[in-house]
């Protein structure tokens, strides 16, 4: 299950096994989405397999995040997503009212998004051999000219910024599956990106790196984006906004925020100088309303993530091994 | 969230630790008994912040990293049953037994599930009338009554299909053995606020009073350890010697009277074996006669599995206190989360996965975590 979660063990699945298997440029160089030359447009290329259980949340549902990924995973090139497959593979036995829950999720999800779906497939699978439906999307976006987004773009001098509070996706979703109640009703955040993204590329073109943290959580991105581009990140702990009903689950069971799955949330690297105008552009749409200034990316420490605590200390934020285990008291 | 904020506040912060600073005139040594003490210092960098006389030795008190090779053996065992379902909290699956964890049972075929509560545990098995369910009841005090709490009820309930494996220990007895350990450096004690708010302070004057030290019971949170070590060097400087409760909002002195009520209906004081130390006379606690029923060793016949630790790694030393993980040969090289040679570096309260998680600034780089193509291991 490890090898799933976003974390050490995950690169090393493509570290050993895909990147050997299939390597070329394009792939090497680990982004959200691959960006291919054609004719003289810049295509981005996404695919995406989605898992979650259970299928409905508070929140959203197994639909909403099959097109929201995938068109997060394009945005996130600096794309502007364009057209969307989706195959699913059912259990022999999932009822045809869920799957029409689902795809009707992803039809509401894809025009939100302003995405078609074009394409799909269908298989069944026996009963025991699935966890109902599996939904792989694939998606193609136009990335425009002068845009330039990768992790290896990350300089020092640098603003690190966050769209808006993290962790609630993947503390809705453990509530939800673990019958864990909170207090409070935590939603998922899922949502598409691609129109942040684009009122950010409207105040500077110039953006460095963008990726959504989902699997592995924030401390995963930076950690890729530290290691790929061979500078450090500094953190500064008390300004990554983390909702109370958050920090108080985490709390309860002994998780980091830092480390739990986002759908809805991007984090930007943008030169220093262009910094608080792209903040500004963020709060004023409606998915980057809680966008912070959450450190920069140094050259001090080159491949690492530090976060210096709110009482002045520091500690390293390291690439998680595999999922985050609650811890016994 | 006010109310955990309140106990972060760099400006309260920074006045303990001035008067830390006014009050320590020469060096002292502390134990942090419990592991979550040890991750929040860690990971709030107190140790960063404390004036240079002012050292923190990392305590046993984290119930993953003491739990028994021979018990995470036994696990494993039961665990491999096909007629078992063998319940767990989250942080022992990665724990190493002596050639697998729970993770590989798991990715073998092995129903290893993790639950937040014994009672969760309780309610598999009343699903589940067919199988047999098995709670790893480890823990210290803390998780002691919610444990007892399931035996009780399943005896209640009439269930015939569920059975702890226990691994229960006892504080006191430990700090007694750091005390009478002739390379005891200790001088005085923040005392788990968890254990206490279940057990209350009755048990510590004794130990004050014959050893010398103070004992602090002290909370989670960043101010609640620097209030700790204040208090503890306040003593320390005036030579005294007292039990203190710093973790008024959630200690009293005598505790918790129905859960300790529900401990004893249960379990009964034994010896124990803690993973790195030995064997700690009256450390423990296991199921009472009248409960042998409930007893997953008795019931899965493994009391007989006898294992040795590997040599090279010292973390019963880390657990006493005697060294810091850093001074481990084997810390972050052949032995990282990745690669555990003891429970310390995968437990979330180990002091070695403290450090090497939050503390690497000037050690192995990042990728001394990563494995090589050979080492990876698909199935865990």
């Amino acid at each position: 299950m490890g090898h799933g979660g976003g974390g050490v063990l995950s690169a090393e699945l493509m570290e050993h096994v895909f990147a050997p298997a299939y390597g070329n440029p394009t792939l090497a160089a680990l982004a959200d989405s691959a960006v291919l030359e054609l004719d003289g447009a810049r295509l981005a290329f996404s695919t995406d397999s989605y898992v979650v259980r259970p299928l409905f949340f508070p929140g959203g549902s197994l639909g909403d995040l099959a097109v929201n990924g995938t068109v997060n995973d394009l945005a996130m090139s600096g794309a502007r997503p364009a057209w969307l497959s989706a195959a699913f593979v059912l259990e022999e036995g999932v009822r045809l009212t869920v799957v029409e829950r689902i795809a009707r999720a992803m039809g509401a999800a894809a025009e939100a998004a302003g995405v078609t779906i074009v394409t799909g497939d269908t298989k069944v699978v026996e009963a025991g051999h699935g966890d109902g439906v599996y939904v792989t999307t694939a998606g193609i976006g136009l990335v425009p000219a002068g845009v330039d987004i990768r992790p290896q773009r990350a300089r020092p001098g640098d603003a690190v910024i966050v769209s808006g509070p993290i962790g609630l996706h993947g503390v809705a979703v453990m509530s939800v599956r673990e019958g864990l109640e909170f207090g409070v009703e935590i939603a998922s955040d899922t949502a598409p990106l691609a129109g942040l993204v684009a009122a950010m590329l409207a105040v500077t073109p110039d953006v460095h790196v963008l990726r959504d943290p989902t699997r592995g959580g924030l401390a995963a991105s930076l950690n890729e984006i530290a290691r790929a581009s061979g500078t450090g990140v500094r953190l500064r702990e008390r300004a990554v906004p983390v909702p109370d009903a958050v920090a108080n689950a985490c709390g309860f069971l002994g998780l980091d925020p830092l480390f739990v799955a986002n759908e809805g949330r991007l984090v930007a690297f943008v030169p220093g100088s262009a910094a608080e105008e792209v903040l500004a552009a963020m709060r004023a749409h409606p998915q980057g309303t809680g966008a912070a200034l959450i450190g920069e990316c140094v050259a001090e420490h080159p491949g690492m993530v530090v976060v210096s605590t709110g009482l002045g200390g520091t500690r390293v934020v390291d690439l998680p091994l595999g999922e985050q285990l609650p811890r016994i008291c | 969230m006010k109310y955990i904020d309140e106990f972060n506040d760099p400006a309260l912060a920074r006045r303990l630790l001035d008067e830390i600073s006014a009050t320590a005139t020469r060096p002292w040594a502390l134990m942090e008994v419990c592991g979550g003490q040890t991750h929040s210092i860690i990971r709030h960098g107190i140790d960063q912040l404390l004036p240079e006389q002012i050292e923190l030795i990392h305590g046993p008190g984290c119930p993953v990293c003491v739990t028994p090779l021979d018990v995470i053996d036994q696990a494993l065992e039961i665990a491999s049953r096909p007629d078992v379902i063998f319940c767990s909290f989250g942080d022992m699956l990665r724990v190493p037994g002596s050639d697998r964890d729970l993770f590989r049972v798991k990715g073998e075929g092995g129903d290893v599930r993790v639950v937040y509560s014994p009672l969760d545990a309780l309610e598999l098995a009343r699903k589940n009338p067919d199988r047999q369910v098995v709670f790893f009841a480890i823990g210290f005090e803390t998780t002691a009554p919610a444990n007892a709490m399931a035996a009780h009820q399943a005896r209640r309930l009439g269930l015939t299909n569920f059975s702890l494996l226990v691994s229960h220990v006892r504080v006191p007895p430990a700090i007694e053995a750091i005390m009478t350990s002739p390379v005891c450096r200790v001088q005085g004690f923040l005392a788990a606020g968890h254990v206490c708010s279940v057990m209350g302070t009755a048990e510590y004057p004794a130990l004050a009073e014959r050893f010398g030290v103070p004992l602090v019971v002290t909370g989670f949170e960043p101010l609640d350890i620097l209030e700790g070590i204040r208090r503890a060097v306040r003593q320390l400087e005036r030579g005294e010697h007292r039990v203190e409760n710093a973790y008024a909002r959630a200690v009293r002195e005598d505790g918790n009277p129905a859960a300790m009520r529900m401990i004893e209906e249960v379990f009964e004081v034994t010896d124990r074996n803690w993973r790195g130390i030995g064997r700690i006379p009256s450390s423990g606690w296991r199921l009472t006669e009248a409960f042998r029923a409930y007893d997953a060793e008795h019931r899965f016949d493994v009391g007989g599995i006898r294992t040795e630790e590997p040599a090279e790694c010292r973390s019963g030393e880390v657990l006493q206190g005697l060294i810091k993980p850093t001074e481990c040969g084997a810390f972050g090289t052949t032995c990282t989360p990745r690669t555990p040679l003891g429970a310390t570096m995968v437990s979330s309260e180990g002091a070695c996965a403290a450090y090497y998680l939050y503390r690497r600034m000037n050690g192995p780089t990042p990728q001394a975590a990563r494995a090589t193509r050979e080492e990876m291991n698909p199935v865990a």
